[in-house]
């Protein structure tokens, strides 16, 4: 009874133990359906001839690898050992031993009959439709979802596999050198009052070195060393030495 | 009709669910419950005597404007409509036990169908037929379970003392055996429905 999910799971090592359930909700139910078809009284069950039939029934339907067939085997196959044995001289002592097998199936039928008048009462429900009829959901395959380690790894490959062009960003330390530009501007200036931006850049510029150059003319800017000058939108920009440095 | 049973009906027909008798009195705070009560009977008769194709049906806590049963099949026949489909045996066996002895743990159901049912729990759960609604005192603390409006709406009956007594069957059902402390909020559910 506290085995997991059974019937669904096999206790063999081979293949997966699929049992359809259509015919039995699970081994009360078998047991009832065996006592209705021999017309038997719950209350004085011939153990013996049930517990056999029992037996051949799950064997017949493959029912005999699940767990809560097998423990209601094991516990019919008990009972019957246990009627064979020899009663004390007077019945009124006896316990039989089939007391707590009829309860449970008196109060199993109780359920039924209960699940069956829900059943009549939804199917008699359906028949009164609500406002606003949504379609129903498509089927969802049933939980839980079962994956193995094979098929996870199959997945994650052929994820790995669909990335065409990995992205590599290589990462360089201190791309900028703001100081070398500097000295050049200063360098520059030094000699004459107006350089353009093309020079201060310095032959064959990479990315980096505009970049530099930039910093460094509005850090010389800020501190008053130099005003950077566009005449026209679009036209390149002069670079003017102020007056402030010459007096140095 | 009168001006609050016409209210009431746009409520009911706008509203695709069934409403209660205190949301509906939402919609006239100036009225008792009692004569909302007595509006949604006006309505109800005013359906029936006209033989409109749709009437008041009181379930799950209150009141929905649903179709006749007659009309069912040219519905369905025509795809304006469809019938929700069956619970399964499986399904149907743990909503009776969940019905009739909550608040209930797993093991106790499992008990009484001789099957272990985690599946079916959860299958009942995420149709919103039923709810957890406690916890056990006992070992582990096992959560209990019972069942919802939604559960109700499913049957077509206004609570849970609509379903049959359990003696109204043929076969007397065990007393529950007491599984949370008596001051329970659930534990008292479960008295008065008894």
């Amino acid at each position: 009874m506290t085995a997991p999910e059974a019937p669904s799971l096999g206790l063999g090592s081979g293949n997966a133990f699929v049992v359809e359930l259509e015919q039995f909700t699970g081994p009360l139910d078998l047991l009832l359906h065996l006592l209705r078809e021999e017309q038997i009284e719950i209350s004085d069950i011939p153990i013996a001839r049930i517990a056999d039939q029992f037996l051949r029934v799950i064997h017949e339907l493959g029912l005999n690898q699940a767990a809560d067939y097998l423990e209601m085997a094991s516990r019919l196959v008990r009972l019957k050992a246990q009627m064979l044995l020899p009663r004390p001289g007077d019945e009124e002592g006896w316990e039989d031993p089939r007391a707590e097998l009829v309860r449970r199936l008196l109060e199993y039928q109780h359920i039924k009959e209960i699940a069956l008048w829900m059943d009549r009462m939804a199917d008699r429900r359906s028949l009164r439709m609500p406002r606003g009829y949504l379609p129903p959901p498509p089927e969802l395959p049933p939980p839980p979802l079962t994956l193995d380690l094979l098929e996870v790894l199959g997945a994650v490959e052929r994820v790995i596999a669909g990335i065409l062009h990995p992205v590599m960003h290589s990462v360089v330390a201190r791309p900028l050198n703001v100081e070398a530009a500097t000295g050049r501007i200063q360098a520059l200036l030094a000699e004459r009052d107006e350089i353009s931006w093309a020079e201060a850049l310095g032959p064959a510029p990479s990315i980096t070195d505009v970049l530099s150059t930039l910093l460094a003319l509005l850090e010389m800017a800020r501190r008053g060393q130099l005003v950077v000058r566009q005449p026209a939108p679009f036209t390149p920009l002069v670079i003017r030495r102020e007056p402030a440095l010459a007096a140095d | 009709m009168n001006p609050l049973s016409q209210l009431i009906e746009a409520a009911l027909f706008s509203a695709a669910r069934p409403l209660t008798l205190e949301e509906l009195n939402d919609l006239d705070p100036d009225v008792s419950l009692a004569e909302v009560r007595a509006a949604v009977d006006q309505l109800r008769e005013h359906y029936d005597f006209d033989g409109h194709g749709v009437e008041v049906v009181e379930l799950g806590g209150g009141f929905q404007i649903l179709t006749r049963p007659a009309l069912a099949s040219a519905l369905e026949r025509a795809r304006v409509a469809q019938r929700s489909s069956r619970l399964t045996a499986a399904m149907l066996e743990t909503l009776a036990v969940i019905a009739y002895r909550q608040p209930v743990g797993r093991a106790e159901i499992e008990d009484i169908r001789g099957v272990s049912g985690a599946g079916v729990l959860r299958t009942l759960q995420e149709r919103g037929l039923i709810e957890v609604v406690g916890r056990s005192e006992g070992m582990g603390r096992p959560l209990l379970y019972g069942t919802t409006p939604l559960f109700l709406e499913l049957l077509g009956i206004a609570d849970l003392g609509n379903l049959p007594r359990a003696d109204e069957f043929a076969i007397a059902l065990q007393p529950p055996t007491p599984t949370v402390s008596p001051d329970s909020d659930a534990a008292a559910y479960v008295e008065a429905d008894a």
